[in-house]
């Protein structure tokens, strides 16, 4: 039987705590022990992006963390975007956008986006691009997730002017 | 398989455990976490050092020390290593580089190691926990390495004699078809006289382009001034071959490339 490791995190601002498979990446234990399934499993080689996540205020790929590396550390997922049943800036500007087709991408792209924003709250779109470049999209052709990008970024400005 | 992950406070400790044979190090484990997912039954477990001095950067009279920690983010943040920070932003995306050592890229294989390809023409020092050494001789032996990196050293280049290209297909971000990097000194009348080049993806791991070195010295910058170089650069190259380039295409467009790395 595979031994079973404690681990402790802050998830989208709540405190949980778990017994995950000792090795089990971040992803899994999101998805399988959180229950927090809005991080995807594209790849879990690093490559599509889908799994990211932000730890501590960066951008991680959850398929490529193990679990308890991120013990005590704060984990922020889509899932803990939206508050009191409004989108996010960034949600509302995928929505808007039709920035998002099958779906599957868009968690990590949104996570990506919003890893750039807190930073760089009025980006180029050369930077919205950078940004982005380790998320793939199989269906948008990725104009319309660069415009959302940069429309929530507008927004967000307008709401601080 | 199940995967243990071993924390431990001290690089002796470390070796201890990898001594067990079944044990890998991790460092950001963009490799490594990808090959157990990939199902690799080599190692059972990951060991990682929690020493924070590895992940330190120290820049003292004009020599940089990056601990085998230090991440691709971590040099990009740094005020005092913009000259080599497009060979940290040439790798992966941003997520990959918060989380990716300067460590794990010195064992990163072809079409993988493009910062070591930069530490290798800015003549880096490696520090092991058996001893120090040029990383040309660190890259020789690599295969064989079975101990612990700590640190790379290198002198920061002088303002404007550092130059790196990546060329890759997909854009803005993708592996690498090659890599050069070069530091190139002239004197007032624009006269090369030193120079130290280094190739990525033209081996199974990074490689100094001597020939092209012994060619540009004495040379200006110019077309017909580095026309001799631009040839000597193919020299003993052993490209790859993989889904990113086949190593005909590679081999034809290393000179082109060169030859705009140093006219450019
Ligand atoms: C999507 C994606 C894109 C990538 N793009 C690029 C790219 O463009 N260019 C590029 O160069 N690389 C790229 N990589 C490869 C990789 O991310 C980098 O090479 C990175 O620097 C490896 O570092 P790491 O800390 O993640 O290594 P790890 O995965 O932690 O380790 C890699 C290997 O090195 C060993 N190791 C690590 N540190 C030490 C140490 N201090 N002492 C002894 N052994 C050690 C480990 O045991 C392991 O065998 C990419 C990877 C992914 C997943
Ligand atoms: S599942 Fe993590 S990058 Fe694809
Ligand atoms: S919306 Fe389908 S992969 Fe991006």
């Amino acid at each position: 039987m595979t031994k079973k490791v404690p681990i402790q995190i802050t998830l989208n601002g709540e405190e949980r705590a778990e017994f995950v498979d000792s090795g089990a990446t971040l992803l899994r234990a999101l998805r399988d022990k959180f229950g927090d399934t809005s991080p995807k499993g594209g790849c879990h080689q690093g490559t599509c992006g889908a799994c990211s996540v932000m730890i501590d205020g960066e951008l991680h790929l959850s398929c490529l963390t193990l679990a308890e590396v991120c013990e005590g550390r704060a984990i922020e997922t889509t899932a803990g975007l939206a508050k009191d049943g409004v989108l996010h800036p960034l949600q509302q500007a995928f929505l808007e956008g039709f920035a998002a087709q099958c779906g599957f991408c868009t968690p990590g792209m949104i996570m990506a986006a919003k890893a750039l924003l807190d930073h760089t709250p009025s980006p180029t779109r050369d930077e919205v691009v950078e940004a982005l470049s380790g998320n793939i999209c199989r269906c948008t052709g990725y104009e319309p997730v660069i415009k959302a990008v940069l429309s929530a970024a507008r927004a967000n400005s307008q709401k601080v002017a | 398989m199940p995967l243990s992950l071993r924390t431990v406070d001290t690089i002796p400790e470390a070796r201890a455990v990898l001594a067990t044979g079944q044990a890998r190090y991790l460092g950001g484990g963009t490799l490594a976490v990808r090959a157990a997912n990939e199902g690799d039954l080599s190692f059972d477990t990951l060991v990682r050092v929690a020493d924070p001095s590895l992940g330190t950067v120290n820049v003292t009279g004009g020599r940089a020390r990056l601990g085998a920690s230090v991440t691709m983010s971590a040099i990009l943040r740094h005020p005092e290593l913009g000259d080599i920070a497009p060979a940290a932003r040439a790798i992966g995306g941003p997520a990959v580089r918060t989380v990716a050592t300067v460590g794990g890229n010195l064992f990163a294989p072809t079409p993988y190691g493009d910062f070591v390809v930069a530490l290798l023409a800015l003549g880096a020092v490696v520090e092991t926990d058996g001893g120090t050494m040029a990383l040309d001789e660190f890259l020789l032996l690599r295969g064989r390495f079975d101990g612990i990196v700590a640190a790379v050293e290198f002198a920061l280049p002088a303002t404007g004699t550092f130059r790196f290209a990546k060329v890759s297909r997909v854009k803005p971000k993708g592996l690498s078809v090659l890599s050069i990097a070069a530091v190139i000194e002239t004197d007032a009348d624009g006269t090369v006289t030193a120079a130290r080049i280094a190739l990525g993806c033209m081996a199974d791991r990074p490689v100094r382009a001597e020939k092209a070195e012994a060619a540009l010295m004495g040379a200006k910058l110019t077309p017909d001034g580095v026309a001799a170089a631009v040839v000597a650069v193919s020299h003993g190259i052993r490209p790859a071959t993989d889904p990113i380039a086949s190593k005909w295409y590679r081999r034809e467009v290393l000179p082109v490339h060169f030859r705009r790395l140093l006219l450019g």
